[in-house]
């Protein structure tokens, strides 16, 4: 019941970019196309699960013994940039379809605030191995679920051609945005 | 000369309403006037020493490992000031909570290591980083502004009637809302001067 109340929460309630405004950057600037946002989302799921569950550990196995918990910044932006080539070189390796949907997206995520995010907040939260999982994996859905929405919109925004000229490209898209986190504080109250 | 990268930072160059870089403390922390203004001012701090340290020692840096060393650089100086947050004005460091980390993320401050201070001297590092700083301190105070005008009908936390606001644009849909017309407006002010 725990996790599955997690679960709903980074998904929906608490979504990582709607709610808690991580991942702005790729959120607006992959979200053209459906597909990329496809492609953009994977490669988020699967970097910020890994990035969670391994900053849990060097947060728990050498910051804290070691008592240098001031150095977790600079930790964990290292262990995240390492870990995104690492990715990319063993999935160059042991799946080249997987890579050549997912390659271009993972230069990008080193810089994606929500893999850092995530990774500090499930500290912050004192989750478990398990719970860091569960809530990283979450997270990451929810970002691939906005991203995906919002491309589904702007793809039909592109179509429409009565927008003011003033609010076309970016401010379209934020206001868009903002009835899209509007949509989701629907969302608020199914869990606490 | 100096005077002109400090303009073009804050007004052709905005970090916020022309390069749309930073966009996350940018929504998040813009609930008021005053919290806006004071992760500005981080992010400036961050800025300006991380272009300084670049600038310096960018010469000796192997191509090769440019990002990473960078990405360390503005790392440690962001460990600084969430230390010196914490220690000295804890209620600021509570309310910005995990955005004072996150700025080793902020696109701006790696964009502006790796296109102007690695490029460029000592000096005019400093400048170019305080003129990108104040253009992303101007442009959070100005949507912090805005926000809790409305959300509160308030000006830096003293309210000016005694009603609640509309709340929508203190939560999270107001943010983008009240970022889109603001990046209208200072498009359409641009235009005017511009001609």
């Amino acid at each position: 019941m725990e996790y599955i109340q997690i679960l709903v929460s980074a998904i929906f309630v608490n979504n990582v970019v709607l709610s808690r405004f991580l991942g702005i950057c790729p959120f607006l600037g992959v979200s053209n196309r459906v597909s990329t946002s496809l492609g953009m989302g994977g490669a988020v799921i699967f970097v910020l699960t890994i990035a969670a569950i391994v900053c849990y550990l060097i947060q728990n196995f050498i910051l804290v013994p070691l008592q240098i918990k001031f150095m977790q910044t600079i930790s964990f932006i290292l262990v995240i940039a390492a870990l995104v080539q690492m990715v990319e070189i063993i999935l160059k390796k042991v799946s080249p379809s997987l890579y050549q949907a997912l390659g271009i997206f993972l230069p990008l995520i080193t810089t994606n605030c929500a893999v850092l995010g995530v990774a500090i907040l499930s500290i912050q939260k004192n989750y478990n191995l398990l719970q860091t999982t569960v809530f990283a994996l979450a997270s990451g859905l929810g970002f691939a679920l906005a991203l995906l929405l919002f491309a589904g919109l702007r793809e039909q925004l592109e179509l429409s051609s009565n927008i003011p000229k003033a609010l076309k490209g970016m401010p379209a898209a934020l206001l868009v945005a903002g009835l899209l986190a509007m949509a989701f504080m629907g969302f608020a109250g199914i869990v606490n | 000369m100096k005077i002109q990268i400090i303009l073009k930072g804050i007004f052709k160059e905005n970090p916020i309403f022309v390069l749309m870089l930073g966009m996350c403390p940018t929504l998040a922390t813009t609930s008021s006037a005053i919290n806006g203004f004071s992760m500005g001012l981080a992010t400036t701090f961050v800025l300006v020493l991380s272009n300084l340290t670049v600038s310096l020692i960018a010469k000796q840096i192997p191509d090769k490992v440019r990002i990473p060393s960078y990405v360390v650089i503005i790392a440690t100086f962001v460990t600084v000031i969430d230390l010196l947050m914490a220690g000295y004005l804890p209620d600021i460091h509570a309310t910005l909570g995990i955005f004072i980390p996150l700025i080793v993320v902020n696109c701006i401050v790696l964009a502006r290591a790796e296109s102007f201070a690695a490029k460029n001297g000592a000096s005019n590092s400093i400048v170019d980083g305080l003129g990108s700083g104040l253009g992303f301190t101007l442009a959070l105070s100005l949507l912090g502004f805005a926000r809790e005008l409305l959300g509160e009908y308030a000006i830096f936390g003293t309210k000016l009637i005694e009603t609640d606001g509309m709340v929508l644009f203190i939560l999270a849909p107001g943010a983008f809302i009240a970022l889109a017309y603001l990046t209208v407006l200072f498009n359409m002010i641009k235009k005017r001067l511009i001609k």
